[in-house]
């Protein structure tokens, strides 16, 4: 099967997730990242598959890791690797397994798996660029409302609004995956960042709140996908 | 040691644009000169070590080299997940150098020490580990680690020995005894005490400030065979043993492994006085390596 990736939008993943996941009937629908994912790449990240190292380039760290299938899916349809390695995964010599790998995949800043490890690892890379003089790249970071639940998020937060690192954004996927359910961008904004909620199907309002960020302050963008997936 | 280490990382700071320093409130104070010239690249994340690691790794995804620092306690065995994926998982580098290592901290109690560190790191991936017997060496160290990219721990001790001896990471020999004789080895801050306590016996000592990678190569040029083996570490006791083991698999030979023991004793007092509870102190040390032989 060979997908196309001429047509514009988010359908095009659904032939990819197919060959991803072996399943004929796998709806973009199940996958709660898609759209988030999707934006970022198709509108807003700053990066280039020829040159995926640039210095320059916007780091989009995937701190939850679980489930990757449209992270790898986006990735393949914008060149950073090519679309037979959809057709293995997890396999033995497979790049691409249920939880990505930075030293496997190109594209992939970092790996993850174990919640509540991204968004430390964000707040490093974003000082870090700042440290060079990169003052222009954007450091994104993708979380899941049940990630939060992990208390190494909660150091990064309240470290990341103190100390203002407008650089940083956060994106929590909201699935309703939390056992307890909190205020996810109420976990935020009371560490003074600026908060941005959204529901991920509308892409124009998703871009939007992705370039909500204002000078000063980290930014959090709350993506309600629903309950069900 | 702990001032050495502030005085050389300032230094760094000064020169190399690549060095960067990351701390959780631990010895803040002494850097806030350094802080104040190079306020990008001294960051204080406040009481977070989970955080602390993961902004070395960070720094280190974008070219710098991080120099991470906190209580042993805190640095090693409250981020054990840290240390393993977002530095070794991401093939990230860093140095990592602790203070209080093992009962440095006696008056604080259990919760500040750290017997195990190195023992922890043991279970990671190509970690490189510093334990300097002297003030004088942790310049040396420090600036060879930063200069590199691996996975660095430097473990500072308030306990020292009289002298500096050099470190080349090979075992360093101290005493040759008669052919026959034991082989001691003692690593970093237990050489002293060492000294102390073999007067009279037959003994080849030597020294190491840097038991990871661990001179195999040194170990078995040294012995005779059969071979007779004791280590003396700062930390867990046995912490090296599998590695004298292997390094010996095809060599007759018997091992004493002397360390801090896994007891928690729910003591305060000294250093020394825990020191000598553990068997570390010259007597303790005589004591054990008579029986041995």
């Amino acid at each position: 099967m060979t997908a196309s990736i001429q047509q514009s939008g988010v359908d095009q993943l659904a032939p990819l997730l197919r060959r991803l996941t072996g399943d004929e009937k796998h709806e973009l629908s199940a996958e709660s990242t898609i759209d988030v994912i999707w934006v970022l790449y198709d509108r807003v990240l700053r990066v280039d598959p020829a040159r995926p190292e640039a210095d320059g380039r916007d780091r989009f760290l995937v701190s939850k890791g679980h489930g990757p299938h449209a992270y790898f899916a986006v990735l393949a349809a914008k060149g950073f690797f090519p679309l037979s390695w959809l057709d293995d995964l997890a396999g033995r010599a497979s790049p691409l397994g249920h939880h990505p790998d930075r030293t496997l995949v190109p594209g992939v800043e970092i790996g993850s798996g174990s919640l509540g490890h991204g968004l430390g690892l964000g707040v490093g890379v974003a000082l870090g660029l700042r440290a060079q003089g990169l003052l222009d790249p954007r450091v994104y970071v993708l979380l899941g409302d049940g990630e939060l639940d992990e208390g190494a998020n909660h150091e990064a937060i309240a470290y990341a609004g103190a100390a203002g690192i407008d650089s940083l954004t956060a994106i929590v996927i909201d699935n309703r995956s939390a056992t307890h359910r909190q205020d996810l961008a109420g976990v935020f904004t009371v560490h003074d960042w600026s908060a941005s909620s959204v529901a991920s199907h509308d892409h124009d309002e998703l871009e939007r709140a992705l370039r909500g960020h204002t000078a000063g302050r980290p930014h959090v963008v709350v993506a309600d996908v629903g309950g069900d997936r | 040691m702990r001032g050495r280490f502030v005085e050389t990382t300032t230094d760094l700071l000064d020169h190399d644009p690549r060095t960067a320093v990351v701390l959780a409130d631990i010895t803040a104070a002494a850097f806030a000169p350094a802080a104040a010239r190079h306020p990008d690249r001294v960051v204080n994340v406040g009481i977070r070590e989970q955080l602390m690691v993961g902004v070395a790794g960070g720094l280190a995804l974008t070219g710098l080299r991080p120099i991470v620092h906190s209580y042993a306690t805190f640095a090693c065995d409250r981020v054990y997940e840290q240390l393993k994926l977002d530095l070794d998982h991401q093939d990230a580098g860093a140095v990592l150098v602790s203070v209080g290592a093992s009962y440095d901290g006696s008056e604080y109690g259990r919760t500040h020490f750290s017997p195990a560190d190195v023992a922890l790191l043991d279970t990671l991936v190509d970690w490189t580990v510093h334990v300097p017997g002297h003030p004088d060496e942790v310049e040396r160290l420090l600036r060879g680690a930063v200069g590199r990219d691996d996975r660095t721990y430097l473990r500072l001790s308030t306990q020292h020995n009289d002298l500096p001896h050099a470190g080349d990471g090979r075992l360093r020999l101290v005493h040759r005894g008669g052919d026959r004789a034991l082989l001691v080895i003692a690593v970093g801050p237990m050489l002293n005490p060492l000294l102390h306590a073999i007067g009279g016996l037959d003994v080849t000592v030597a020294y190491t400030n840097t038991p990871r990678p661990f001179d195999l190569a040194g170990l078995r040029a040294l012995v005779s065979e059969p071979a007779d083996v004791v280590l003396v570490e700062p930390y867990l006791a046995g912490t090296s043993s599998r590695l004298v083991a292997d390094a010996l698999a095809h060599v007759p030979h018997r091992l004493l492994a002397l360390g801090v023991g896994r007891v928690d004793l729910h003591r305060y007092g000294s250093p020394a006085d825990h020191a000598r509870w553990h068997g570390l102190d010259p007597a303790g040390l005589r004591r054990a390596i008579t029986d041995f032989v």
